[in-house]
């Protein structure tokens, strides 16, 4: 009996990520997936030597699960999500989805002596949208603004928008997407980000 | 029409860049190129009529003739420059020359409070001035940020946001970089207002500007790749975000969310005129402008 319980107990510690997932206040989430990639980027040497590649993965599995990209998308490309099919939707979302986590990943090669605060943060229990405000702390200059907006969904709070010194990396796209969509249709838009995409591989590649 | 307006933009970019340079090294005074600057924006949204079907962005054939070459521009120069001074000034350096200009500015920061009904933030800002300026050596060191008064970033451009006044066409101006119509407003009146041009000796003047203009380069070094890879076309990348960042800092970082369905047709970007804040800021508004929120409707009449 006690084995069993020791075992379990281990099991369960190994699984700290999904237990978050799924209980936690959305302030808590970010705060743990933050805490917990930064802690993991200032001990990888792969990471802090410039390795995109590296730090891809390490997106992939600690933060993708944490965030809904359809939401993303929808939000990114506005008011022609609606004139999409469901394939060309996916696809968008799949496409934009790659482009972001290859930014934010590069994002995390450069860090160095910054520093993250989260600020108080209120919610109501019936509130179902909320906003995580956190500032990241650096040498020179003032400190960045970082903001994380999230919706309460069956698998728990997901997050759907990031916010840098009030700039939306969400929203930031609706004007490039729109003309994109203008010149050659929703197929046009993603065959301009898969084009994107691929470029940003190979000179990735070509860099290692 | 379109290859006549290149011409004429791309002329009238090789005029301004000239007086660009006043902001890096010139011997002119100052005060006299804001106002050609000035002046030149009333060239500038004259063009206004030719191009563009984006609403925001009327000057958009002119704009685009301009970003790229600023890009041109900050490739052979300006971004070498800052990657130089970056590798040739240690840690501490830089921090302390980021901190002084940071202090040179916090006064004016703190009379924009003022102007926009904050005494509270201005009390800190002027707090941060008698601190930073004794107790912080002549303000290389931030100790008022250590003991808890928090820098604000607050500029005319922002006063008049504040106050009801709307954007105007979006200008991407010769090395200065982008600005609104409003902005470009707001931005010689913080020129004027800027105590390094009230400098007589014209070399330290010119070196504390050249400084400057490096220091601010070089904070934004980290965030060339990220804007480079992320952007499917750079120049509407950087507009967008020059908007919203723009549109945040009117609000104190705190701006009401645009609609999740996204219905509105330019996005959260294109509500203008903004909401008064607050009595005072509606009496302004009024007076100022009849709550048309534009501050230069020439821009809309072309």
């Amino acid at each position: 009996m006690n084995r069993l319980f020791t075992s379990l107990l281990f099991a369960v510690s190994l699984l700290p990520g999904l237990a978050v997932a799924q209980n936690a206040a959305p302030d808590a989430l970010v705060k743990t997936v933050t805490d917990e990639v930064l802690q993991i980027v200032r001990t990888d040497k792969a990471i802090q030597s410039g390795s995109t590649s590296r730090a891809i993965d390490l997106v992939e599995q600690k933060v993708l699960p944490h965030f809904d990209f359809m939401h993303m998308t929808r939000l990114a490309v506005g008011k022609d999500w609606r004139s999409a099919s469901p394939d060309q939707q996916k696809a968008l979302a799949g496409e934009f989805k790659t482009l972001l986590v290859r930014t934010y990943s590069n994002a995390l090669t450069s860090y160095k002596d910054q520093a993250v605060d989260f600020k108080p943060f209120k919610m109501q229990s019936s509130d179902t949208d909320v906003l995580v405000r956190s500032e990241i702390r650096q040498p020179t200059g003032r400190p960045v603004q970082l903001d994380y907006n999230l919706a309460k969904e069956a698998g728990g709070w997901k997050v759907y928008d990031v916010i840098v010194a009030g700039v939306s990396l969400v929203t930031n796209y609706r004007e490039q997407f729109a003309q994109e969509v203008r010149a050659g249709g929703i197929d046009g838009l993603v065959k301009s980000l898969k084009k994107r995409n691929a470029e940003l591989s190979a000179s990735n590649s070509a860099a290692k | 029409m379109k290859a006549i307006l290149r011409i004429v933009a791309l002329r009238h970019a090789a005029n301004k860049h000239q007086q660009g340079q006043i902001m890096i090294g010139s011997t002119t005074h100052p005060k006299s190129g804001t106002c050609r600057i000035l002046a030149a924006a009333g060239l500038a949204l004259v063009l206004a009529g030719c191009a563009g079907s984006n609403p925001k962005d009327p000057l958009e054939g002119y704009n685009r003739a301009i970003f790229s070459f600023n890009e041109g521009v900050d490739k052979v120069a300006l971004k070498p420059l800052a990657q130089g001074y970056e590798a040739a000034v240690p840690l501490p350096g830089r921090v302390g020359i980021a901190n002084f200009f940071g202090n040179v500015g916090d006064l004016w920061i703190g009379v924009n409070n003022l102007l926009q009904g904050k005494p509270t933030n201005a009390a800190v800002d002027l707090g941060r001035v008698l601190i930073n300026s004794t107790a912080g050596i002549g303000g290389l060191f931030d100790i008022a940020s250590e003991v808890g008064l928090e820098k604000h970033e607050e500029d005319f451009g922002q006063t008049m946001g504040r106050w009801g006044v709307g954007n105007g066409a979006y200008i991407v101006w010769p090395i200065i970089g982008p600005r609104t119509a409003r902005d470009t407003l707001g931005f010689g009146v913080d020129m004027f207002a800027d105590p390094v041009g009230y400098l007589d000796r014209v070399r330290l003047r010119n070196s504390l500007y050249g400084t400057r203009f490096v220091d601010t380069r070089a904070s934004l070094l980290p965030t060339d790749k990220a804007i480079d890879e992320a952007s499917l076309d750079k120049y509407a990348y950087v507009r967008d975000a020059y908007l919203q960042r723009r549109r945040s800092l009117i609000y104190d970082g705190r701006p009401p969310r645009g609609d999740d369905d996204a219905a509105i047709p330019g996005g959260v970007l294109s509500r203008a005129p903004m909401e008064p804040i607050d009595a005072v800021s509606h009496l302004v508004l009024t007076r100022v402008n009849g709550g048309s929120g534009s501050l230069l409707p020439m821009a809309e009449r072309q």
